[in-house]
């Protein structure tokens, strides 16, 4: 792929200070690029690092928090240094966003059409007319029957896999380049889930977007993502084409990740897990972020974190069991 | 939403049958009548002179017989006779008192709503701000300071020191008219409107500021602010609306605090309004005045929480369907 990047994030960093003098390096140092069209999936456990990522990318990261160090370009364009206006013509606009949770991400005092038709008329200056059309075009585009009706009604009068629909909706309503989707089905009934990131798979096809897709379920990378980035402690941890990530694994945190979902071939009991949880932000292991969980723990990984290194074409791991690999050709 | 608010209505005819139940009942259970405070003024007349006057009232009437007359003539608009100024009618007692506690209960609400949701505002968009931590310090004094001693201090300091305020009553010279009299009117009213609001004031800054910060970290700004909406859309049009839903419920209740303020605050600015009118009377246990006084806060009351409900139902569109 040899096309510019829609997202090119180098070295960011975004701490939260925290009251008692702690500082939670929520993201820490992460470098990734995103090319048009493509899908690549952020995985990791919650608590990684992955929404700050997201968030970080939207310059929506709230106080305590700030963005410390590193670039983001968008389409070329370094957007770090724009004033908070400049921005406000970003988003929504070339980058787009939807949330976790369907349930309270849409404003409940006002209508499914007034909070359509406001980003089309603040990106797109249409006219009230126009957006009204153009809102229930994108309404019927995302599935929703009776379009006309619902522009009308009020979030709480909708389900929860509705209002991800409507929040689909008013994400591609600019046509975005970019569109992030931050566990989009996590809050959803698992017979919805499927739906939902089918749809945003083919708006995706529909209107030429990137699609960063946020998740803590390998499962969906599988079926979704041409490319995975797995995220530890606020750093990316493995790095690879969807294909060679799931049939080479290396990381012992991918690998972790990937034992634990429920697998045809074996035993349905054997439903491996990562024993411990995600460290603090703020409370990092001196070495390898991973250390104090990891089955192949070796001293070294004790006193030092391992850099992210290029074992193979495309495949990059942080980690000291790959140490020599990349270098021996 | 109709249909609520005609619920809603609904409902408005029942309290308002308790509300005529319990002003009466309290008028029964406090001590001695109207006639009781001229016999002890007077000992020399013979009682039997005011037990007469009392069959005439029908005071010694069986209480259910007496509430029975009382609410009918209520219901046709006749609040009775004052017991003690000479038979004058109670609705011709208390027509221009009622007003100028009106005017005085409607300004000091505009006050209220002018300085505390706009100072609410800024202390939430700049939190830890110099202007807000003046705002929570006038807010603890507000709180702090009795209605009545802020009162005081206001009439010595800004009447009688400086004289930029009259310290009582409701106009200066009964000649003038117009556009004059208006303003001369308002100019009466501050000190009491300000002093009558004060509580009000620190309360809905207090509330305004936490409702604010509280929506702007929800996570339909959130999305607000996704989609690229100014930090003037995201503040006026999706955290206002959301932010005045809890404090409209209260402003319902605070007409109902504002009367009850008023009976002090009138007093101590010897404003003629219900409260100075209310407190003599209860003095002079000049029960038909103060019947009718008691059934009108209530009613006022009641009213500020109807509409309070109907302003919720149409701010927050989730009511209207429950
Ligand atoms: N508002 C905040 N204040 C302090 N720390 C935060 C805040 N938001 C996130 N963090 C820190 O950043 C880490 C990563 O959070 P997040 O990106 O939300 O994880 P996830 O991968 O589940 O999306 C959290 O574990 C937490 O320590
Ligand atoms: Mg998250």
């Amino acid at each position: 792929m040899n096309k510019e990047p829609v997202l090119d994030v180098e070295q960011l960093k975004t701490y939260f200070y925290l009251d008692d003098d702690k500082v939670a390096r929520a993201v820490d140092n992460i470098s990734f690029s995103i090319y048009p069209g493509e899908t690549v999936a952020l995985v990791g456990e919650s608590g990684s690092g992955k929404s700050i990522t997201a968030l970080s990318v939207m310059q929506l990261i709230n106080k305590p928090g700030r963005i410390v160090e590193g670039n983001i370009l968008i389409d070329g364009e370094e957007i770090i240094q724009l004033n908070p206006k400049q921005m406000t013509k970003i988003r929504g606009n070339e980058i787009a966003m939807i949330f976790q949770e369907p349930m309270t991400a849409l404003n409940p005092v006002y209508t499914i059409g007034n909070q359509i038709t406001e980003i089309l008329r603040k990106h797109k200056k249409m006219s009230k007319i126009d957006a009204r059309d153009k809102a229930i075009n994108l309404l019927k585009t995302v599935g929703i029957p009776r379009a006309e009706e619902i522009m009308k009604e009020y979030p709480h009068q909708l389900s929860g896999g509705m209002r991800q629909r409507v929040m689909i909706a008013m994400a591609i309503s600019c046509e975005p380049k970019l569109l992030i989707a931050d566990e989009p089905t996590t809050a959803l009934d698992v017979t919805i889930q499927a739906q939902i990131l089918d749809l945003m798979a083919e708006m995706k096809e529909k209107y030429h977007m990137a699609l960063l897709l946020i998740t803590h379920d390998v499962g969906v990378v599988s079926e979704y993502a041409d490319r995975v980035m797995v995220m530890y402690g606020g750093q990316i941890v493995e790095h690879a084409q969807t294909k060679e990530l799931l049939r080479h694994t290396k990381h012992p945190y991918t690998k972790g990740l990937l034992e634990s979902l429920p697998n045809m071939d074996e035993d349905a009991d054997r439903l491996g897990t990562i024993k411990g949880t995600v460290p603090p932000a703020y409370n990092f292991p001196a070495g390898c972020r991973f250390s104090a969980r990891c089955p192949f723990v070796m001293e070294k990984c004790k006193q030092s974190n391992p850099e992210l290194e290029e074992i193979e074409t495309d495949h990059f791991v942080r980690c000291y069991l790959y140490e020599n690999e990349g270098e021996q050709e | 939403m109709y249909k609520y608010i005609i619920r809603r209505i609904l409902v408005f005819i029942p309290m308002l049958f308790i509300l005529t139940i319990m002003v009466f009942g309290l008028a029964q259970l406090a001590p001695g009548d109207a006639l009781t405070g001229q016999s002890l003024a007077d000992p020399n007349v013979d009682p039997e002179v005011y037990e007469q006057q009392r069959e005439a009232l029908g005071l010694n009437d069986p209480i259910p017989v007496q509430y029975g007359r009382w609410i009918s003539s209520v219901a046709q608009g006749d609040l009775g006779n004052s017991l003690v100024f000479n038979g004058r009618s109670v609705a011709e007692l208390i027509e221009s008192r009622f007003a100028n506690t009106l005017y005085l209960g409607f300004f000091s609400l505009c006050i209220t709503i002018l300085v505390s949701i706009p100072i609410g505002i800024y202390s939430a968009k700049r939190p830890y701000s110099l202007l807000d931590y003046g705002a929570t310090g006038f807010g603890f004094l507000g709180l702090a300071i009795p209605n009545f001693f802020f009162g005081l201090i206001a009439i010595y300091i800004l009447s009688i020191k400086l004289g930029w305020f009259p310290a009582q009553g409701t106009m200066s010279a009964p000649g003038v008219t117009g556009f004059e009299a208006f303003i001369d009117r308002i100019h009466h009213m501050i000190l009491p409107g300000i002093t009558l609001g004060l509580a009000g004031t620190a309360t809905y800054m207090r509330y305004m500021r936490s409702e604010v910060l509280d929506v702007l970290g929800s996570d339909y700004i959130r999305t607000a602010r996704a989609k690229g909406m100014s930090d003037s859309s995201v503040l006026y049009k999706h955290t206002l609306r959301n932010a005045l839903i809890p404090i409209i419920t209260l402003m319902g209740f605070e007409i109902g605090v504002l009367l009850g303020g008023a009976v002090i605050t009138e007093q101590v600015f010897q404003y003629p309004g219900l409260g100075t009118l209310f407190l003599s009377s209860v003095t002079n246990r000049d029960y038909p005045v103060v019947m009718a006084i008691a059934m009108i806060l209530g009613i006022l009351i009641l009213i500020g929480n109807l509409l309070a409900d109907i302003f919720y139902s149409i701010i927050d569109p989730r009511i209207r369907y429950d």
